[in-house]
């Protein structure tokens, strides 16, 4: 299966969808461990790129990508902006010029975008952050890309590990960020980064999700 | 001569603390005060921070000061895309970086100087530990 710009459109207004409806939940999970706000600026940052793509129609998959890492960053106002904002921008690099991509692809610029969170945030995993719910994603994606299973089969297997990474953010102890001033308290709550990157992994793989479970079908397309 | 850009969450903050370098460096120093969203929310604009950074740049580069690290994530993310432009962030206090760092380039230092300057602002001890105030 080839993956077209119309699919990354697709992908990019699904995930500004999920974004919208779970923004009260990521702004109340950043409430008890941060400065409140990641909610309420990542439904700022990806409502601005919903309001680009339309002129975007005829671009390619990397300028798609190139402009919502812009727009994220210039929108977003918190940290996530930077970071999603650079994983996007990395990924648009790697394919730039690309109007149909497949799944070795994705998974090489997932790397990228993986990587370029690592740069920017100074980051490790365990650190209770975003990257403990998209570095297992990426690495299970790639595993089983290079395994040769379907592009369906391998998003469904990366969601299943970012959803476990996101849950693994709550016994953690926060060190990075502002939830780092909270110590040993920060314990016990599911971090917002690796929440919301939970939802943007939903709207890569298709689904439609909410609240979070086992419970979902798949809705791919 | 050095230029500084302040970057804070709050443009009254950041504001507030240009205002304080500015009198001690009668205004000789080019220094620019970023803070807030977009939208005017508590944040961070990288549009205003790619503008700052324009309007303090010179051959003497730019000491970026910020409140949090979001703040100097956003400022790097900004400077890949300013890869002529000399600049380093430092990861001194605001009020006392900002303030040490103005008065440091207000007497031409460099740029390393004035970050180093800026630096000295982690050690200020403002009160000594044998000064206690006595609550009755």
């Amino acid at each position: 299966m080839q993956i077209t710009v119309d699919h990354v459109i697709r992908f990019l207004e699904r995930a500004a969808a999920l974004i919208r409806e779970h923004a009260t939940e990521l702004t109340e999970l950043d409430t008890v461990i941060g400065d409140a706000d990641h909610g309420t600026n990542l439904n700022r940052g990806f409502s601005a790129v919903v309001v680009k793509l339309d002129a975007l129609q005829d671009g390619d998959i990397g300028t798609i990508l190139d402009v919502t890492g812009k727009t994220l960053l210039a929108t977003v106002g918190g940290a996530a902006g930077p970071l999603y904002g650079t994983a996007f921008r990395r990924a648009g690099a790697l394919l730039a010029g690309r109007h149909a991509i497949e799944g070795a692809d994705i998974a090489a610029a997932l790397e990228v975008a993986l990587e370029g969170i690592i740069e920017r945030g100074r980051v490790q995993r365990g650190e209770k952050t975003m990257l403990d719910a998209i570095a297992p994603g990426v690495e299970t994606f790639r595993s089983a890309i290079a395994e040769g299973k379907s592009l369906e089969e391998a998003a469904r297997c990366a969601l299943a590990a970012v959803e476990e990474g996101m849950r693994a953010t709550i016994p953690m102890q926060a060190t990075k960020g502002r939830a780092a001033f909270l110590g040993p308290r920060s314990i016990g709550h599911q971090d917002p980064g690796a929440t919301s990157a939970y939802y943007i992994a939903c709207a890569m793989v298709g689904l439609n999700v909410d609240p979070p479970s086992d419970q979902n079908e798949a809705q791919l397309s | 001569m050095v230029g500084i850009l302040i970057v804070a969450h709050s443009e009254r903050l950041a504001s507030g603390v240009k205002e304080f370098a500015d009198q001690a460096t009668h205004g000789q120093v080019p220094i620019v005060a970023v803070g807030g969203a977009v939208d005017g929310s508590l944040g961070i604009s990288t549009e205003a921070i790619r503008d700052g950074l324009r309007r303090v740049a010179s051959n003497d580069g730019v000491l970026v000061l910020v409140d949090f690290t979001s703040a100097a994530l956003s400022v790097e993310a900004v400077l890949e895309d300013e890869p002529a432009m000399r600049v380093v962030i430092s990861n001194a206090p605001l009020v006392e970086g900002a303030y040490l760092a103005a008065v440091e380039a207000s007497v031409g230092a460099t740029l390393e100087e004035t970050a180093a300057a800026a630096l000295r602002g982690r050690d200020l001890v403002k009160v000594q530990s044998d000064r206690r105030i006595r609550y009755q």
